[in-house]
């Protein structure tokens, strides 16, 4: 443990004083700022932000990461080369990645937040919901980075592996459902699409942060099954559980990836 | 097993895919000598290196470094210090930086071999953050990583590639020093007239087989060549002849 601390230490500092995450802070900071001061209240605030969290955090963390590790080969072999267990290395290159990117997505949206003030303690706590949610989306996407980079040898290959997972999860997993949802009008559809649902992170986490918001417009299909199927609080814990999960996942598989890898 | 054998390596064999690189390695480094890995590119002098440093592993055969046989247990590895052949490191961090994290790392509180820094005139260098230096100077950050823990074993992948001459001799003569006070020497490089000034022992490789191990003067005799880029040059001219 203390190794992984150690290890974290350094690779932290390093990403802290990336162009990348300053960028990616300050986009958070212009763009929660400029919500709240259009729609002039924090709940349509977050309600707006939530699309711009949903596809600009898989976005930059599967990219960014995907690229942070590849450029981080030769700091692995110098590291790998050290007296240090495989495993504490991944912990603490990992980590040392994943948290200043959550610190970064958590400082963007909060300040603003707290600058302008939020209406009453319900709103207090979707804004709470929206940080969490973001956050396991970071700890996820970061680990189908390592997972992407150290699978895949080639860089540009990586790089297009990662584009393409987002891609996938994000834009063309909607209408996937879609054409789903349209060939199979006449069969009963709840089932699958709640398996459907599952295999997605960026869906689960917009139904989770829409069960909470009550915009059932906004729900799509997913989500208004997921609802009249579980009712909203068992719905939001099964969400949330399952996103958790995702944050686990790709980690997981990346870590074991890392222990047999030859580097 | 003489014993001034520090590193055994004891029928070693890696294939990438269908491609075999390594087919049996066999190989002694002596105590207290500088052993050059040598043969033309693909032989598996890179991947033999990361072998026995542990970044890969081996699909058959083992690896023995002063007496323990190496595995999952990375404790060995705070006796090796190692010089990568690319010194790209988190462009973000200082040199200092670098050398304060494997020094928390291996956890040592002894004094660190920091003379390297003063030699090659680091100094400022070492607190601006690497995006800022040059690529020769990075090189020279890589070689003090190297040196820092007095390692008993050094291993160095093309050490002299991209410094000046002065730093290269400074690096040379660090080697020469190392190698005076009973340390030992791992190196590669292509450039055989460094080689020659530096080598005690030369391992040629070709096809992942070990072609030639012995001293310098054994291999020039050999060969009955004069300097080791031609006994080299014989050697695989015999290999070609004979295939």
């Amino acid at each position: 443990m203390k190794t992984v601390a150690k290890v974290m230490k350094y690779e932290l500092r390093d990403v802290i004083r990336s162009r990348w995450l300053i960028a990616y802070t300050g986009f958070f900071l212009v763009v929660t700022d400029g919500l709240l001061r259009f729609t002039g209240d924090s709940a349509n605030g977050i309600l707006s932000l939530l699309n711009v969290v949903l596809i600009i955090i898989p976005l930059v963390n599967v990219v960014f990461g995907t690229m942070h590790v590849y450029n981080a080969r030769e700091f692995m072999e110098l590291l790998l080369a050290q007296p240090v267990r495989r495993r504490q290395l991944f912990g603490g290159l990992y980590l040392g990645l994943a948290l200043p990117l959550s610190l970064g997505f958590v400082a963007g949206v909060g300040i603003p937040f707290l600058l302008h003030g939020v209406d009453d303690s319900a709103q207090r706590s979707t804004l709470a919901l929206l940080l969490a949610t973001g956050v396991v989306l970071t700890f996820c996407f970061t680990g189908l980075a390592f997972w992407l980079a150290l699978r895949i040898e080639d860089r540009a290959k990586g790089l297009a592996a990662a584009i393409g997972v987002w891609l996938l999860m994000t834009v063309l997993y909607d209408g996937l459902v879609l054409v789903i949802g349209t060939m199979f009008a006449d069969h009963s559809l709840e089932k699958p699409l709640l398996v459907l649902m599952v295999l997605d992170p960026v869906d689960l986490a917009r139904v989770l942060m829409l069960l909470r918001l009550d915009v059932s417009a906004l729900m799509g299909y997913t989500g208004a099954t997921f609802k009249t199927f579980f009712g909203s609080v068992a719905g939001a814990l099964l969400a949330f559980g399952a996103l958790l999960l995702w944050a686990t996942a790709p980690t997981l598989a990346a870590l074991h990836r890392f222990r047999r890898k030859d580097f | 097993m003489s014993d001034d054998a520090l590193l055994v390596v004891n029928g070693v064999r890696k294939r990438f895919g269908v491609v075999p690189v390594l087919q049996g390695i066999e190989l002694t480094v002596r105590r207290g000598r500088v052993t050059a890995i040598l043969g033309p590119n693909g032989a598996g002098k890179t991947t033999l290196i990361k072998i026995v440093l542990g970044l890969t592993g081996a699909d058959a055969g083992c690896v023995t470094f002063d007496g323990q046989v190496l595995g999952d247990d990375p404790r060995p590895r705070a006796a090796i210090g190692y010089m990568p052949q690319i010194a790209r490191y988190p462009e973000n961090l200082s040199g200092a930086e670098l050398m304060t994290m494997l020094a928390d790392l291996r956890g040592t509180t002894a004094t660190l071999d920091r003379e390297l820094v003063d030699r090659f005139r680091l100094g400022s260098d070492l607190s601006k953050p690497l995006r800022a230096l040059s690529g020769g100077t990075r090189q020279k950050v890589n070689a003090v990583l190297a040196f820092l823990f007095a390692p008993t074993l050094l291993v160095l992948d093309e050490p002299t590639a991209g410094l000046d001459p002065l730093s290269s001799s400074v690096l040379k003569d660090k080697i020469h020093e190392e190698r005076e006070r009973g340390g030992t020497v791992i190196l590669t490089s292509h450039v055989m007239t460094e080689l020659e000034e530096l080598a005690d022992d030369v391992v040629f490789l070709l096809d992942g087989t070990v072609r030639f191990a012995g001293s310098l003067h054994e291999l020039k005799l050999r060969t009955r060549q004069l300097n080791l880029e031609r006994a080299v040059a014989q050697l695989m001219r015999e290999d070609m002849e004979a295939a």
